[in-house]
């Protein structure tokens, strides 16, 4: 299908001001008045807080006042896990326990340092597997496991926890804990004896947790105004974290003013609201000194605050028949909840492989464990990800005891549309894994590069990999608005956050291909909740393509509908009669009959009613949707939409082939090529879908060889808490170019046929890196990522560390 | 309570001297309350958390006659606040030393080498996290070691010369100084003394609270490398886990002199195994008149690692530091 903007780049509008650094971030605001707000944050992995003698703090010149856990919490904090906004209980050193505000910074912290803090130490436990032995401490006061029956403690017998760390399945009637649910799909049993005369893999493997390590850390400045909050802070969601966000700070949605023109990096953990709470402390102390102030957040402060992915301690078996199908895959995971609790990563981890790899027969079982850590939450592909190296190598191990290419493995069980997948056999949108597995082979030349596979260099070997990656990338059910005013301009409301993919720019596209227009006279009217902005769902989940095409597209049909009507009533006919091109609505028989958008647009406001949002909204509106409609009725021709719900999964799948050579006296890689393609539907914006292909790659290497979370056991003191710590890539890490492409085929349930692509293209290359380097190592399956230097060369050298198996927060160096 | 990244500097007395004779005053008169302030690097993260909190800073980047690269009657002089960059590109120690134009060329980012300097990088702290988390180390003036401990997270520390302490020396022209055989020029007000490289660092043995023989009141003002080691065969490796901003698991720089294939002399040391540049001599008696090759490149290599007394979770450094020497010998 031929469009005017889907698959065309375009220069989003906040692209000359990132460039050129004039587009503001949360800190670059100052207010007149405004004061500065420092955290205290907890030095101890667990504890309660006694006393706080802030006596000296308070008379220091400068100083303006103090906000306790007791005065965002009058009725007492949440018994319950997730992040709060300031704790007397905390469970993870950073935590923040205060917030003093003073006239500077420097200020603030000697006026901190003057605080006579007295804590109660409490146990403390950094691994899973510690806290779920007998005895073992309990990361929370009520438990280790939090969940429907609030908190309660998740035990093993000793000899349980030794024989999964040293590899062993667990037992059949191992307690399976937390919020995540269990599930079989089909005949576990049937499926491995399928498996007789195939391939059965079994291993324990880990994968590391590590944080986030957004540009922008999540700092937040905020005032009040004629009983009005203006609030500048950090997120990936724009109304959706508003919307939620009034309800953590205690005001009226439409007493918020959430101002996010840009914000520098969001992969999960700046989605909602309850993942970021800590912008209610600028909030509610600027109302408690009725004073700007802004709270500037530390690199540390956003390691220990800011979330991390959840790592597994896992064990997985998985048969292949004969003929190369995944028979059965038995998957049992001990997830990291960290210190406030986590996700369902393990849960995804088990959906991604029934809908990855097409799987007779699956059952997931697992267990959520808290840890003294940092806070656990989504993170690019959570789940999906942490399998996907885990179980590259474990589908070239089958291909080469079968006798297949690891590519054919690949496409016997590999998605397609009419296929279903996850726990409740979810009917898939559409699906082009083979299309896409096939244009990777191609574009790679991965047959001709067989020929080369462990060839040797003196010391370097060559190692092939091939993987792919999936995520659920699309929901429904949000709202849409445009608005058109005597000047014919189209002004397309998103509440889509900048978190910088661009898709908020993106999915206004689809209004302006829907009704026709030229990209130069639209606007997207965004950055600030007081533009009068329509709900979305959040910006997480590699949803904003599938979901905000459909309501801007909804939104601009409905103007388009409503143009024609008025064209009908005053130039005669029916709207039926009617179609639009060229910035006017006209008749279909003869095109010199009909109106300018201008003119349309004019017409609709002096009719108001239906036409400007002032009656006959739709059903179904979600409330902030329906302020917004209120403050922009009558004042000019609005379309709105409120896009029904659709059950069926739109998948974003990628596959990623790489050829590395490995030095194996140094235990250090090459990327010498590497080649990712995107299968997310009709390609809306390339440039866009070429840089969450290339970021999601460099981050996929670092999940794979590089990125660690550690924290020491004797005293749960975080250790990687910067960038260098933490081993992020480099750009001499990556290799000198990534080659993209994509699939580009619709999905029959967008109205532009595009479906997400975000998190599965980290997974992919996670798994061809980490398939590549096993490759190189004569199919050696580490079970781990990342694969880091030192392991490579204790496998090498036969050496063998002293870490503890499965560890967690600690070296993965068996 | 132990320190958390606090992120803002506290008030500190600025000194910016524009000759040396103030800025040795100033280091005299203000003996450890004074800090030597060369391009930042092992600077302010110590003074923004907090963790160190000196009185003053003594700025010596202003100083010209430490700057820069010249000629000398037997080799060169490198002024101690010349940048890595300046000395990784300079044509004078490229085509005599390239040994150090590798190492220097390797240290950190080329952001960090455009502004760290190559004293910095020699008198830099150890970067055992513990240490520089602020625990109370015995290197802060405790009496535990952290890492040294059957739970310590240890994979960057010593293999060598613990003593107390498990920190390794961080620099990456380090090493390639002592195989270089240079001399270190420490001025104070008192003059100045030279300073074989090898002998300027000092392990935990010696002194557990300082890596070099530098005193109160003294600066490191120059680097003088002799002919001695002038355009022979050089071989520098640096393996860490990134390939930019990231400090050496094991470093290796060598220097030999190679006739007809046959070595006749080498100076070998490598760095992050020790707290000092750990010098190879067993091995260089080991070359000395022997043919190089992959043979005699896994001999060196086992000799080098002799006496290695890994921690938990650093084994691997034996079999690196093995490979790295084999490397250097066949190269």
């Amino acid at each position: 299908m031929a469009y005017m903007h889907i698959g065309q780049d375009f220069v989003p509008p906040d692209v000359a001001g990132k460039v050129t650094g004039r587009i503001k971030y949360a800190e670059d605001y100052t207010r007149e008045g405004m004061v500065y707000a420092r955290l205290l944050t907890s030095p101890i992995p667990h504890a309660r807080v006694l006393d706080v003698d802030d006596s000296e703090a308070l008379a220091m010149d400068g100083v303006f006042g103090i906000l306790r856990a007791g005065d965002v919490y009058p009725d007492g904090e949440p018994q319950s896990t997730g992040l709060k906004i300031l704790t007397d209980n905390p469970t993870l050193v950073g935590e923040p326990i205060l917030a003093l505000a003073a006239v500077d910074e420097k200020t603030a912290e000697s006026a901190i340092a003057a605080l006579n803090v007295t804590f109660e130490r409490l146990p403390f436990v950094l691994d899973p597997l510690d806290s779920l032995r007998e005895g073992g401490p309990n990361a929370y006061l009520g438990g280790n496991t939090f969940g429907q029956q609030g908190f309660t403690e998740a035990k093993w017998t000793a000899d349980q926890v030794a024989s999964f760390r040293a590899g062993n399945a667990p037992a059949e009637d191992a307690p399976t804990t937390g919020p995540i649910p269990t599930f079989v799909i089909g005949d576990l049993e049937a499926g491995f004896a399928a498996a007789e005369g195939g391939y059965v893999y079994e291993g324990s493997f880990t994968t590391a947790g590590y944080p986030h390590h957004s540009m922008e850390p999540r700092s937040a400045m905020a005032y009040w105004e004629d009983g009005k909050l203006y609030l500048h802070g950090t997120s990936q969601s724009l109304t959706a974290l508003a919307n939620d966000m009034a309800g953590i700070i205690g005001v009226a949605k439409e007493d918020l003013v959430f101002i996010n023109a840009a914000t520098g990096g969001g992969f999960g953990q700046r989605a909602r609201a309850n993942s970021i709470p800590s912008m209610a402390i600028p909030a509610k102390m600027s109302q408690m000194l009725n004073r700007p102030v802004m709270m500037r957040v530390t690199r540390e402060e956003e390691f220990t605050i800011g979330g991390a992915r959840q790592g597994f301690q896992g064990w997985i078996k998985v048969g292949f028949r004969p003929d190369g199908i995944m028979s059965a895959c038995d998957l049992f995971v001990v997830s990291d909840n960290g210190g406030k609790g986590g996700g369902a990563d393990a849960f995804s981890a088990a959906d991604c492989i029934s809908i990855l790899y097409q799987t007779e027969a699956v059952r997931f079982r697992g267990a959520s464990v808290g840890t003294n850590t940092a806070h656990r939450g989504a993170q690019r592909g959570p789940g999906q990800n942490q399998i996907a190296p885990i179980i590259a190598p474990i589908m070239d191990a089958a291909a080469d005891a079968l006798g297949m290419s690891r590519l054919d493995i690949r496409v016997i069980n590999s998605a397609q549309t009419g296929d279903v997948g996850g726990p409740q056999g979810t009917p898939l949108t559409s699906a082009y894994m083979p299309e896409a597995l096939t244009q990777a082979a191609d574009d790679f030349d991965w047959e001709g590069r067989q020929s080369r596979r462990r060839q040797r260099n003196g010391s370097k070997v060559i190692g092939l990999g091939i993987g792919q990656g999936y995520h659920n990338a699309g929901r429904s059910g949000q709202d849409g608005i445009v608005m058109m005013g005597a000047d014919g301009r189209l002004k397309i409301h998103s509440g889509v956050g900048n978190l910088g993919t661009y898709s908020y720019a993106a999915t206004s596209r689809a209004a302006a291909e829907a009704l026709k227009m030229p990209w130069e006279n639209c606007d997207i009217v965004t950055g600030r909740t007081d533009n009068h902005l329509p709900i979305t769902s959040p910006q997480d989940g590699s949803n904003s393509i599938f979901t905000n095409t459909r309501t801007c597209y909804g939104a601009a049909m409905d103007m388009v509908a409503k143009m024609k009507e008025i064209a009908a009533a005053d130039l005669g006919g029916e709207p039926a009669d009617y179609d639009i091109s060229e910035e006017r609505v006209h008749q279909i028989a003869d095109s010199g009959v009909g109106m300018t958008y201008a003119e349309v647009a004019q017409r609709a406001m002096e009719l108001g009613g239906r036409y400007t949002g002032e009656a006959e909204l739709p059903e179904d509106l979600h409330e902030w949707t329906q302020i917004a409609a209120s403050r922009l009725a009558g004042s000019a021709f609005m379309g709105i939409y409120h896009d029904p719900a659709h059950s069926n999964n739109p998948p974003g799948f990628t596959v990623t082939c790489t050829e590395i050579e490995l030095d194996l006296e140094t235990g250090k890689f090459e990327i010498l090529d590497m080649v990712s393609i995107g299968e997310c539907g009709t390609v809306v914006h390339p440039q866009g879908l070429k840089n969450q292909l290339v970021g999601g790659a460099v981050w996929g290497i670092g999940l794979s060889a590089l990125e660690q979370h550690l924290y020491d056991p004797q005293n749960g003191l975080p250790a990687s808490t910067g960038y260098w710590q933490s081993k992020v890539p480099t750009y001499l890490d990556t290799p000198l170019r990534i080659d993209t492409g994509w699939v580009d085929l619709p999905d029959p349930e967008n109205p532009v046929g595009a479906r997400g692509i975000g998190e599965p293209s980290q997974g992919s290359v996670s798994a061809a890196l980490t398939a590549a380097i096993s490759d190189a190592l004569d199919g050696h399956i580490f079970g781990a990522a990342p694969i880091t230097t030192d392991m490579i060369i204790n496998h090498i050298s036969g050496t063998r560390e002293d870490a503890v198996a499965l560890a967690q927060n600690n070296y993965r160096g068996v | 309570m132990v320190a958390t990244s606090h992120d803002v500097m506290p008030d500190i007395e600025l000194y910016q001297p524009a000759d040396e004779a103030n800025a040795l005053e100033l280091a005299d008169t203000l003996g450890s309350d004074g800090w030597l302030l060369g391009g930042g690097q092992d600077t302010y993260g110590w003074l923004k958390d907090r963790n160190k909190s000196p009185a003053a800073m003594i700025e010596l980047t202003r100083i010209d006659a430490w700057k820069g690269v010249s000629e000398t009657g037997d080799g060169i002089e490198i002024g101690a606040v010349t940048t890595l960059t300046e000395i990784a590109n300079h044509p004078l120690v490229q085509s005599r030393f390239a040994l150090l134009a590798t190492a220097a060329g390797k240290v950190a980012s080329p952001q960090i080498r455009n502004v760290g300097t190559l004293g910095g990088n020699l008198i830099q702290d150890t970067r055992c996290w513990y240490y520089r988390r602020g625990l109370s180390c015995y290197r802060a003036g405790g009496n535990i070691c952290y890492a040294d401990s059957p739970q310590g997270l240890n994979r960057e520390h010593a293999i060598f010369g613990s003593s107390r302490c498990v920190a390794v020396s961080p620099s990456d022209t380090a090493p390639a100084l002592v195989a270089l055989d240079a001399a270190m020029v420490v001025s104070s007000t008192g003059g100045q003394r030279l300073i074989a490289a090898e002998d300027f660092f000092v392990g935990p043995a010696r002194d557990i609270l300082n890596m070099t023989v530098l005193n109160e009141g003294e600066i490191l003002t120059a680097v003088r490398i002799p002919n001695t080691w002038a355009n022979a065969e050089y071989y520098f490796e640096k393996v860490a886990d990134r390939n930019v901003w990231d400090f050496a698991l094991v470093n290796i720089a060598s220097a030999m002199r190679v006739e007809g294939g046959v070595i006749q002399d080498a100076r070998m040391a490598c760095g992050a195994v020790e707290c000092v540049p750990r010098r190879l001599t067993a091995v260089e008696n080991l070359l000395r008149g022997q043919a190089r090759s992959e043979e005699l490149g896994s001999e060196a290599g086992q000799l080098a690692v002799q006496g290695a007394e890994p921690l938990n979770y650093n084994h691997f450094k034996v079999p690196l530091m093995a490979n790295l020497v084999k490397r250097a010998v066949r190269a």
